[in-house]
C-alpha cells in the first residue's frame, strides 16, 4: 500500500490490448508481461515474492459515485473493497494519492449516504454528495501478486504489483489487461523510479495514462459525467425553430427517462427532482415555444405533462421537509426537537403513501404512452426534411423573440406589484421568472457567454428571493395541512401528535412567516435592480448578439 | 503520539533487540510506529537493513535545516518506519548544548511534527548518562528499562528513578523488565522475585537469554518477525502486551 505522498508508477500494455469478452480469449499479450517484467528487474533487485502483503491474493472492488458523478467531478474516486465481514472505503485523488480511508461493516453500497458510518471517509465527501445516494458504478474483481524488490542488503526498496481485474457494470463485462504497479518504499524514491524506467523498457508495456477506475470503464464503453441535469441540446441559430426546439424537448425527455429507474426505486430523493425538473422544463417550452409545433400536439402533450407534474409534487413536497427537517428542529426557541418527532414519524408514513401512489403512476401505460409517443412526435418535427409552407423562424429568431417577450412580461408584472398586492402576484412573478430562465438555459448555445452569464446573474438573485417567499408561503400553508391531518387521527385515536407536538409545528411555522416577510421586505429593492436600466442594457446585448459560432460542438451528443 | 525510550546507562543488556521487537509488535497491532536509531553504532538500523545514514547528519537535524520527516525510511514492514543512526550521532551532545546553555528538550521538539503521522514512537539511545540521554528522557512517556538480574544493576535503576523524579513538570514513566536472564542461574531466580515483589514499575514479562535473539544479528530482521512462534517471541509479545495493558 502507497503512504500518503508517496508515488506509484503504473503500466500496462497499449490501448488497443483491452480484451472485451464474453468467452474466454486466447491468451493476450499481457499475460506474458509478468515474466518479462520480473527479468528485466533481475539485473538490479533480487525479486522476492511476498504472500499476504496488502494487494496481493484476490480482491473485490466496487467504485461508488453518485448518479450525476459528483466525486468524479470533484477529482475524486472512491472504492470499496469488500472483504468477508464489511469492508473498507478509500477516497483518493484522480491520480491514486490517498486521501481518506475508513472500515465499514455491514454497508452495503445501494443505501443512502446518510447511512455511511462515521468516519474520515464521510466526514470528506459527506457535504459534496448530500443528499444524494452512493450508487456501485464498476465493480471488480481482481487477483494480485506483490513482489518485493530487494537491494544488496536485502531490504525491500520497492514493491511491484501485478493485478487482473474483470470488471462489471450492469450486465457487460470486460477483462483488463494486467497492470503493473510499482510502489515507492519511504526514503527510497530513486529505487523506484528505477523500477519504472525498467519496466518502461519491457516491450508491450508503457506507462499506464489513467487510473483504473477510468480504465474499467473504458473498457466497458462507459463515460464518467454522461448525466447532468443541464439542457445542453445541440442546436444552432440557422437551424429551423422546430428542428431546435425538438431537440431541446428530445434532451428533455431522456434527462426524464433516466431518472425513472432511480425514482421507482428511490434511491434517493434527487431522482425525483430531477424529473420533476425536466416535466416543467418541458411544459414551460411547450407553452413558450410549443408555436413551432405541429397543431394539436402542443395542447395535447400540455395536459399530460401537467397530469404528470401534478402527480410529483406531493411526494416532492413531503421530501423537502424531510430534508431540511435536521435545520428545523435546529431553528426551535420554544419546544424541544423531540416534541417534532411525531411530525417526523407522520411525514415519512404520509410520504411512503404518497410514493407508492407516484410509483403506480410511473409502470401505468398512461405514462408509458406519454414517453413513447411523444419521442415519435418529437422526432418527426426533428427529422422533417420537407420545408414547411409558411415560413420557418430560425432557432435565432424564436429565441430573440421569446425571450425579449418573457423579459417585457416580467417587467410589466413587477411593476405592477405594490406593497399591499396580495402573495399570489409574487407567486405568478415567480412563475414568469421560471419561464425566462428556462428560456435562456434552452438557447444557452445561441448566446455569448458573458452576456449570458450576466442576465443569468441578475435573474437569478430575483429568483432567489420569490423562491424564499413562495416557499415559506406553501410550507406555512402545507404545515396547517398537517397538522389538521395529525389531529384528525389523533382524534380517530390513530395518531401520536400530542399538544407539544402542534406547538412546536406552530413554532416552525411562525419562523416560515419571519422569513417569508424579509424576504418580501427586500422584493422591492431586488426587482428595481433586475428591471433597472443596466439590467435591460443586458438583456438586449444578449439578444442582439450574433451568438458563438454557428457549427455545433462535436462534444455535444 | 506515545514515545518510549529503551534505555540503560550500562550497555550490552538488550535495549536495542527490546526496541527492534517491540517497534515491530507495534506496528503488527495496527499502530503506525517510528523507530529511532539514535545510537551512532547503528545496531537497530543494522537489523532492518538499513544504511545508518542521515543526510546532514545529526547537526542538520539538530539546527532543523533537514527535517525528521525527510530523513525516515520504509522498513520491510507494514506501519514500521525507521529513522537511521548516523555516525555523527556522537556528537550529539556538542549539538545539544554549550558550556552556557543546555538544550534538554530539543528531541521533544524535533519529533512534534510527527505526531500527526505515528502513533507510536521508539527512541533506542545509545548506554551512557549524556544530554541526548538526558534529551530522550524528557521526550519519552515511558521509560523501559532492561535489567540484567544482578546487584549492580538493580543500583543503577534506583539512581535512574531517581533522577527522573528529579525532573521539573512532566516526568517519563519508569518501567524496568528483567532481560538476558538466565534461569539455571540461582542468582537471577531470586533478585527477578525479590524485586517483582519489592518494586512497582517492574514487568512480570521476563525476556530470557536465548540464541535465537542473538541470530537477530544473522537474519537482520526482528525475531518476532523471522520466529513469530519461538520462546523470544513469545516473552517479547508477552512484555508488550503487558506494556500496553499498563497503559490503558
Amino acid at each position: 500500500m502507497l503512504t500518503p505522498g508517496l508515488r506509484g508508477y503504473v503500466l500496462e500494455p497499449p490501448a488497443g490490448d483491452h480484451k472485451s469478452t464474453s468467452k474466454s480469449t486466447s491468451k493476450p499479450v499481457a499475460q506474458d508481461l509478468l515474466p518479462a517484467a520480473l527479468a528485466a528487474l533481475a539485473p538490479s533487485f533480487t525479486v522476492a515474492a511476498e504472500r499476504g502483503a496488502p494487494g496481493s491474493g484476490a480482491r473485490r472492488l466496487t467504485w461508488l459515485d453518485t448518479f450525476d458523478w459528483r466525486l468524479y467531478r470533484a477529482g475524486l474516486v472512491l472504492e470499496l473493497e469488500q472483504a468477508r465481514r464489511g469492508g473498507r472505503l478509500r477516497l483518493s485523488q484522480a491520480d491514486g494519492t490517498p486521501q481518506a480511508e475508513q472500515p465499514v461493516t455491514g454497508w452495503p453500497p445501494r443505501r443512502p449516504a446518510q447511512d455511511l458510518p462515521a468516519g474520515p471517509v464521510r466526514d470528506r465527501i459527506m457535504v459534496l454528495i448530500s443528499p444524494r445516494a452512493l450508487l456501485p458504478v464498476v465493480s471488480a474483481v481482481s487477483t494480485g501478486s506483490v513482489t518485493r524488490l530487494l537491494n544488496a542488503d536485502g531490504k525491500t526498496v520497492a514493491r511491484l504489483t501485478a493485478e487482473r481485474a474483470t470488471v462489471t457494470a450492469v450486465g457487460t463485462t470486460a477483462e483488463l489487461p494486467l497492470r503493473l504497479s510499482v510502489a515507492e518504499v519511504r526514503g527510497y524514491p530513486a529505487q523506484a523510479r528505477k523500477a519504472a524506467a525498467l519496466l518502461a523498457a519491457v516491450p508491450g508495456a508503457s506507462p499506464a495514462s489513467q487510473s483504473a477506475f477510468i480504465a474499467a470503464l473504458t473498457a466497458l464503453g462507459r463515460h464518467p459525467a454522461n448525466y447532468t441535469n443541464t439542457v445542453d441540446a445541440q442546436i444552432t441559430a440557422p437551424m429551423p425553430g422546430s428542428v431546435a426546439v425538438a431537440r431541446l424537448l428530445l434532451r428533455l425527455l431522456d434527462t426524464l427517462e433516466l431518472n425513472v429507474d432511480g425514482v421507482l426505486r428511490d434511491l434517493d430523493t434527487e431522482f425525483l427532482h430531477d424529473f420533476r425538473v425536466a416535466v416543467r422544463r418541458t411544459r414551460s417550452a411547450i407553452k413558450l415555444l410549443g408555436e413551432v409545433l405541429p397543431a394539436g400536439v402542443a395542447s395535447h402533450y400540455a395536459k399530460e405533462f401537467k397530469w404528470l407534474g401534478d402527480l410529483t409534487t406531493p411526494t416532492r413536497d413531503l421530501d423537502v421537509h424531510l430534508l431540511g427537517f435536521a435545520a428545523t428542529t435546529e431553528h426551535l426557541l420554544a419546544a424541544a426537537p423531540a416534541d417534532l418527532e411525531p411530525f417526523r414519524t407522520f411525514l415519512v408514513r404520509r410520504r411512503a403513501r404518497e410514493f407508492r401512489r407516484l410509483a403506480a403512476t410511473l409502470r401505468s401505460p398512461r405514462f408509458g404512452a406519454i414517453t413513447d409517443d411523444w419521442r415519435k412526435a418529437l422526432l418527426a418535427v426533428r427529422d422533417a426534411s420537407a420545408p414547411k409552407k409558411r415560413r420557418q423562424p430560425t432557432a435565432a429568431e424564436l429565441a430573440a423573440r421569446t425571450t425579449g417577450r418573457a423579459f417585457r412580461r416580467i417587467v410589466a408584472q413587477g411593476g405592477a406589484i405594490t406593497p399591499d398586492s396580495a402573495p399570489e402576484s409574487l407567486h405568478d412573478l415567480r412563475k414568469r421568472c421560471k419561464e425566462l430562465r428556462y428560456l435562456l438555459e434552452f438557447f444557452a448555445p445561441l448566446h455569448d457567454p458573458v452576456a449570458y452569464r450576466k442576465v443569468v446573474s441578475d435573474l437569478k438573485q430575483l429568483q432567489d428571493r420569490l423562491g424564499d417567499f413562495q416557499d415559506s408561503q406553501v410550507q406555512r400553508e402545507e404545515i396547517g395541512a398537517l397538522a389538521d391531518a395529525m389531529l384528525a387521527e389523533a382524534l380517530a385515536g390513530q395518531g401520536t401528535a400530542t399538544a407539544a407536538t402542534l406547538l412546536a409545528m406552530g413554532e416552525v411555522a411562525a419562523r416560515l412567516a419571519v422569513s417569508q416577510a424579509e424576504a418580501r421586505a427586500d422584493f422591492a429593492h431586488r426587482f428595481a435592480r433586475f428591471a433597472g436600466p443596466a439590467a435591460r442594457q443586458r438583456i438586449s446585448t444578449l439578444l442582439a448578439e450574433p451568438g458563438p459560432p454557428a457549427e455545433p460542438d462535436p462534444k455535444t451528443p | 503520539m506515545k514515545i518510549y525510550a529503551t534505555y540503560n546507562i550500562k550497555g550490552g543488556v538488550g535495549k536495542t533487540t527490546a526496541a527492534v521487537n517491540l517497534a515491530h509488535l507495534s506496528a503488527a497491532d495496527g499502530q503506525r510506529t517510528l523507530l529511532w536509531d539514535l545510537d551512532p553504532q547503528g545496531a537497530a538500523s543494522f537489523l532492518f537493513r538499513i544504511k545508518p545514514r542521515v543526510k546532514g547528519g545529526g547537526k542538520a537535524l539538530i539546527r532543523g535545516t533537514k527535517t525528521l520527516e525527510g530523513a525516515i525510511k520504509g522498513t520491510d514492514f507494514d506501519n514500521l518506519d525507521l529513522l537511521p543512526a548516523d555516525f555523527t550521532y556522537r556528537n550529539m551532545d556538542l549539538l545539544l548544548g554549550t558550556s552556557q546553555r543546555k538544550q534538554t528538550r530539543k528531541i521533544a521538539q524535533l519529533l512534534q511534527p510527527l505526531a500527526a503521522g505515528y502513533d507510536n514512537v521508539f527512541l533506542d539511545c545509545a548506554p551512557s548518562i549524556s544530554l541526548v540521554s538526558e534529551n530522550v528522557m524528557h521526550a519519552a512517556d515511558v521509560l523501559l528499562v532492561p535489567l540484567i538480574p544482578t546487584t549492580l544493576s538493580v543500583r543503577t535503576l534506583d539512581q535512574l528513578t531517581d533522577f527522573v523524579a528529579g525532573f521539573d513538570g512532566d516526568r517519563p514513566e519508569v518501567r524496568a523488565f528483567f532481560s538476558m536472564v538466565d534461569r539455571r542461574k540461582k542468582l537471577h531466580q531470586e533478585i527477578t522475585q525479590d524485586l517483582l515483589a519489592e518494586r512497582a514499575g517492574v514487568t512480570a514479562a521476563a525476556i530470557p537469554a536465548l540464541s535465537l535473539i542473538e541470530r537477530m544479528s544473522v537474519e537482520r530482521a526482528p525475531v518476532t518477525a523471522f520466529a513469530p512462534r519461538s520462546q523470544a517471541a513469545r516473552a517479547y509479545r508477552a512484555l508488550w502486551s503487558e506494556i500496553r495493558a499498563r497503559e490503558e
